[in-house]
């Protein structure tokens, strides 16, 4: 794929949360990373690693007590110093569509969803009247597959997946260059995570009036199956740090990804070895000095007393070597 | 033996979700019910957790036929199914610190003297650390959630285990972790287990055999229909 210029560029973003008492929780660390047009970056981890709070950072959305750094840029504006009015009037929705992690909980429970996609078209565009806002959420529905005769329902009238479109038709509406998914999948099965994803792509791949360059996808998952499916590159987060960002087919594929979590969170699958990592993450509000999987990782050794950062990809004392002995490839 | 016999059961009896469902687990085994989202399987596994009084067909437990539901049912036969749930914030009481939601069973059965012992094994048999069981659930991640309502509902050391989509909000390597927590609780017990789950690989690697939602499979006459799905 040839590289397009980035639509989303994270330098250096970190998030604190102060606690009562003084108590400072580091839940992302120098997070760096850039998404590109047409593209989709997987963010995977453990709940818990704060995948979501980076989430949060990029719309605003983060309680009074986070204080971020760093920058996120996307095209001209720096997400993380743009005002709350902002944020508000040109960033949600029209630069940044959110895909929700629950869909029956995003959506008003008392409004249909012909209703719901109406106040976003009329919100969003510059379109007015009765007649031509039913079209155009129609339309907004047609393009993310939902079914035109089940837009009289209510939320709880429809299946996990249907609520899924909806959700996706309302994040589609602005025409947003990136569209961030926060775990779109959780709770669905097989078939229709696949059926989610799918969608998900096909948005990033086919624009319709975004000028030919496709969609940026941020994708954060904790499922892995979902990730290869859909991902062009994975970024992997451990307890606040990304620490390995490679392209889905060799983390995924063979030689395989390098650092010792990505590789023991493959081996956790069930049609792998199906052997969990041991022990917990630790706490964000007590990260140790240094590498802090070191403590789980059966390679670490006096040297993961430093932090390790971030070179040719991978931000670990001990990496598997490139390249890895095929045995990775997997059915 | 916990025996489902031709099973119908739902929520609105012109319209049951399950139909006529039939499955024998036999002590130890650990069977896999695999099914779409809304199927019905979640509904059958209330029924074999003493949880929903099926509209006809019975629920026979090592040999004694349920007769009453829920908190009516007798202690005896209650307390030997334990079961975990999807979604754990769901299932613990939001105002418990986790040691407490662990040793709830202990309490509710008169067995308190015994739970400061029990809750250490517990947690040490699921990976929880001690300081994690001084938290309240919004002070953990749904992982560390999820190993406390598995440890809950070892809490009273059941002969069956009915675990609903235990870990499908969970990464992987803390869903390995969980279903090797069950499996070393099975094999020092001897306990059996339903899985109930959509993810055919998971089920497959973790049961000895895997019963398909709609298949008639179970080796009796019932016949599995699913509802909304056809």
């Amino acid at each position: 794929m040839t590289r397009r210029s980035p639509v989303l560029s994270v330098r250096g973003l970190s998030v604190r949360f102060l606690m009562p008492g003084g108590r400072r929780v580091a839940a992302v660390t120098d997070a760096r990373f850039e998404v590109a047009a047409g593209e989709c970056l997987a963010l995977i981890g453990e709940s818990g690693c704060g995948k979501s709070v980076l989430a949060g950072a990029l719309l605003g959305l983060l309680p009074a007590n986070a204080q971020t750094a760093g920058h996120a840029h996307l095209g001209d504006l720096d997400l993380l110093t743009a005002d709350e009015r902002t944020l508000a009037r040109t960033v949600r929705g029209r630069l940044v569509g959110l895909v929700p992690q629950s869909p029956a909980a995003h959506l008003t429970p008392v409004r249909t969803v012909r209703s719901q996609l109406a106040e976003t078209v009329a919100a969003l565009t510059g379109v007015r009247g009765r007649a031509a806002l039913r079209s155009a959420g129609e339309a907004a529905a047609a393009r993310a597959a939902f079914p035109a005769d089940h837009l009289d329902r209510h939320p709880h009238q429809l299946s996990g997946g249907l609520a899924q479109r909806a959700a996706t038709a309302l994040a589609l509406v602005g025409d947003a260059p990136l569209l961030l998914a926060d775990e779109p999948t959780t709770g669905l099965d097989r078939d229709l995570v696949d059926r989610t994803v799918d969608e998900l792509r096909r948005h990033v791949d086919a624009p319709d009036g975004a000028g030919g360059a496709g969609r940026a996808l941020l994708m954060i998952t904790h499922d892995l199956a979902a990730a290869e499916r859909i991902a062009d590159r994975i970024a992997v987060m451990y307890a606040g740090r990304i620490v390995e960002l490679t392209d889905a087919s060799t983390f995924f594929g063979s030689p395989g990804p390098r650092h010792p979590y990505s590789r023991g969170l493959l081996r956790a699958l069930p049609e792998r070895d199906f052997s969990p990592i041991p022990g917990m993450p630790p706490e964000l509000g007590d990260l140790p000095e240094g590498c802090a999987f070191a403590a789980r990782c059966d390679r670490a050794t006096g040297a993961c007393a430093a932090l390790p950062q971030m070179t040719d990809r991978v931000a670990c004392h001990h990496p598997y070597p490139h390249p890895y002995p095929a045995e990775g490839s997997h059915a | 033996m916990l025996e489902l016999r031709t099973i119908t059961a739902g929520y609105d009896r012109r319209s049951p979700v399950v139909r006529d469902f039939s499955l024998i687990l036999a002590p130890g085994e650990s069977v896999g019910l695999l099914g779409p989202s809304g199927c019905g399987k979640s509904t059958l596994a209330r029924v074999a957790a003493l949880l929903h009084r099926p509209d006809a067909g019975a629920l026979v437990l090592d040999g004694t036929t349920v007769r009453r539901w829920r908190h009516r049912a007798p202690r005896e036969l209650r307390i030997s199914v334990g079961v975990v749930f999807q979604q754990a914030r769901l299932s613990a009481d939001p105002r418990l610190r986790l040691a407490d939601v662990i040793a709830e069973p202990l309490r509710a059965n008169g067995r308190r003297e015994e739970a400061a012992g029990r809750v250490a094994e517990l947690a040490e048999a699921v990976g929880l650390t001690p300081d994690l069981l001084t938290r309240r659930p919004h002070e953990v991640s749904d992982g560390q959630l999820q190993r406390a309502c598995l440890a809950r509902a070892l809490a009273l050391r059941p002969r069956w285990l009915i675990c609903d989509e235990m870990t499908a909000m969970l990464d992987a390597s803390t869903a390995a972790a969980l279903v090797g927590a069950v499996e070393d609780y099975r094999t020092a017990t001897g306990a059996g287990l339903l899985a109930v789950g959509h993810d055919r690989t998971l089920l497959g690697r973790w049961c000895d055999r895997t019963v398909h939602w709609g298949d008639n499979e179970t080796g009796s006459s019932g016949k599995v229909t699913c509802g909304r799905c056809g």
